[in-house]
């Protein structure tokens, strides 16, 4: 009952014209780069926090939220009419949705995944308001070592356990690890990784890896592949809305989507991607209309659409509950917080209940507007791919600068986004994951600060990490975690083998 | 995306992990010179170390990977585009370093990228550019008093 009364009082938060201001530039900004092909909610965030600075903390952490909703609609958008799926999440919703759209039911494609997305969107931000203070109350008993171990776990999760090779994921761990070091180390004063630089001794801005990784990056991974690449735009021809057969077909594929979705979002492993296929496949298994498969079947974009939405909401459990970011939307939106002095965590929903319910309540807000503003103004966001790539890439590269400039001026600075830049385009072209970088960098020192802080209570006896039974488990799981990939991996070569 | 050809050695995953290594090697040389000073636990020498250590076992295993040629199959690279993109950076921060000033040096970037990706109309492109960062420094040292860096021009207005 609690988690209704504070619901309440967060939605008195969420309802001041403000924050509802506040959550409707969100909305919009966040379906306008979704819909951009190439561009996600993390870098908008990314690009966003430099200028947020001076910003109320409330409502900008309100826009941030609604960022991320509105990436999630818009991407599917792009899914659905250009087949080119702005984030990783909406490669399922590609499968069925472009198909859909190519036989002339793209309004219907558009509608079933609006509608679902709210419809998830909803019960899974319900999920949140009741699971987030359940998990607060275990959390409160967390001594530093069972946070280091629960940090452990993310590391792996996030980069071995899901990725298609662990040892790319955990490079790319430990190059955001590395980074993580740069800087004055809090507790002794020492600089470590800065050669003398001064502008290193504050450490590497997360605002500045992201940018890089992501804007710079990612602009000329696009750049380098111009001529490999053409994108269709698929115009939406006959009716917008679903029929009644539509509609039936599309409601159980979204409580099942939301099934899916909010539970392994919510779980520190993070992901969309899972969730959407697994969506996906079961759909295919249990439609009555199998021969649609393949050929653009509603089901397959109902489903997949409600796991991306419910997973979005899914990862907000851990990061508001336990300062934990799984995705790198996440990592953003815990950037977005630091940059206020704001830790998620425990302590966040004792100290600044308003603020956590008031963004807790504007989420509702966020996809009741979400589905107010998208399907009738579909066609204005559709104009937006209409923009010429070489002014939407070139714009991306100004914005990009001009945040990193404003959030720190020096040339170092700029400097560090090039190289951030380069690297970014050498792990998009040999496949190597990104958000684990961004978690690295941002977890490193938090997991360092709270391995220490745990040793020394214990006067440097490492056992406290295993007689703690928080931390015991959660390091097991960490373990299974970082071994159970390779052991399958081994397994399916054997299977191939024996083919 | 893991399309692979087995048997032939990838000599660009093993320079990733040559990187790897002397990434490693970088993080080792740099704690031996911090001085450990906390009386219980862990000093400040403890993380770089599993950081060093962690990076090197996984060269080793990057180079393994290589060696298979178990890296994803790539496209034949387009060169041109990302040496425009990054010589618009480093005219953008040779514009600040020598104070040419924000809007400037906008411009370049802005026309550069755009270069980048097929446009040939390099003058109207500055110009966009130029009036791109004009309204962006208007916006953001007006309206939300970030500081921008400053030449001649911006001083004018």
């Amino acid at each position: 009952m609690d988690a209704f009364i504070a619901l309440a009082n967060g939605l008195t938060v969420a309802l001041q014209p403000m924050n509802l201001l506040f959550a409707l530039v969100g909305v919009l900004l966040g379906t306008a780069v979704g819909v951009l092909p190439g561009i996600g909610p993390a870098l908008t965030v990314a690009l966003l926090l430099p200028i947020t600075f001076k910003l109320d903390p409330g409502g900008s952490i309100i826009m941030f939220a609604g960022i991320y909703y509105g990436g999630m609609y818009g991407g599917s958008t792009t899914a659905i009419l250009i087949n080119t799926p702005g984030e990783s999440a909406s490669m399922a919703t590609a499968l069925e949705g472009n198909k859909m759209a190519k036989a002339g039911r793209g309004g219907p494609a558009l509608a079933t995944s609006a509608i679902g997305s709210f419809v998830a969107g909803t019960i899974a931000t319900l999920g949140l308001a009741f699971l987030a203070p359940t998990l607060v109350e275990l959390a409160v008993k967390f001594g530093p070592e069972d946070y280091f171990a629960l940090m452990c776990v993310a590391f792996i999760t996030v980069s071995a356990t899901f990725g298609d090779s662990p040892v790319r994921g955990l490079t790319s761990l430990f190059i955001g690890l590395a980074l993580g070091l740069v800087g004055i180390d809090k507790l002794t004063g020492q600089a470590r990784l800065t050669f003398g630089v001064p502008e290193l001794l504050d450490g590497v801005e997360v605002t500045t890896l992201a940018v890089g990784l992501f804007a710079v990056g990612e602009a000329l991974y696009v750049a380098s592949r111009r001529h490999i690449e053409e994108e269709v735009l698929e115009p939406v021809r006959g009716s917008l809305w679903m029929t009644k057969e539509d509609w039936k077909r599309s409601w159980k594929p979204w409580l099942r989507g939301t099934l899916f979705g909010f539970p392994i979002g919510a779980l520190p492993a993070g992901g969309a991607e899972i969730p959407t296929f697994l969506s996906y496949s079961t759909e295919k298994r249990l439609t009555k209309y199998p021969k649609e498969f393949g050929h653009g079947a509603i089901e397959g974009v109902a489903g997949p659409e409600a796991a991306n939405n419910a997973s979005a909401a899914g990862t907000l459990v851990p990061l508001l509950a336990l300062g934990l970011p799984t995705s790198a939307t996440a990592a953003m939106m815990l950037a977005g917080f630091q940059q206020y002095g704001l830790n998620p965590g425990p302590l966040l929903f004792a100290e600044r209940p308003e603020l956590v319910w008031g963004l807790i309540a504007s989420l509702f807000i966020a996809n009741t507007m979400l589905l107010i503003l998208n399907l009738p103004l579909v066609g204005l966001w559709v104009k937006l791919l209409a923009i010429p790539q070489p002014w939407l890439y070139a714009g991306i590269l100004v914005f990009a600068t001009m945040g990193t400039i404003a959030a720190k001026p020096s040339i170092v600075e700029l400097a560090m986004l090039g190289a951030f830049g380069g690297l970014g385009f050498l792990m998009r072209r040999f496949d190597y994951p990104i958000a684990p970088v961004v978690v690295g960098l941002i977890l490193g020192p938090i997991a360092e600060a709270q391995l220490r802080r745990a040793l020394s209570i214990s006067l440097g006896d490492p056992m406290v990490l295993l007689q703690s039974p928080i931390s015991a488990t959660l390091l097991g799981v960490a373990l299974i975690a970082l071994i159970l990939p390779f052991v399958l991996k081994g397994m399916s070569r054997f299977k191939a083998a024996e083919d | 995306m893991s399309t692979r050809t087995p048997g032939r050695v990838d000599k660009a995953g093993l320079v990733i992990a040559l990187f790897l290594l002397v990434l490693a090697g970088l993080i080792w040389q740099d704690l031996s010179g911090l001085q450990l000073s906390s009386v219980y636990g862990l000093g400040p020498k403890a993380m770089p170390m599993v950081v060093s250590i962690g990076l090197a076992i996984l060269a080793v295993g990057n180079a393994v990977i290589a060696l298979q040629g178990g890296l994803p199959k790539r496209e034949r690279l387009d060169w041109k585009p990302i040496v425009l993109i990054l010589g618009g950076l480093v005219a953008l921060i040779a514009c600040i370093k020598f104070d040419v000033g924000f809007i400037p040096a906008t411009a370049i970037l802005f026309a550069a990228t755009s270069a980048a990706f097929g446009r040939r109309a390099f003058i109207t492109d500055l110009l966009i550019g130029f009036v791109a960062g004009t309204v962006i420094f208007l916006l953001f040292s007006k309206l939300l008093t970030l500081s921008l860096p400053m030449g001649p021009l911006e001083r004018l207005i």
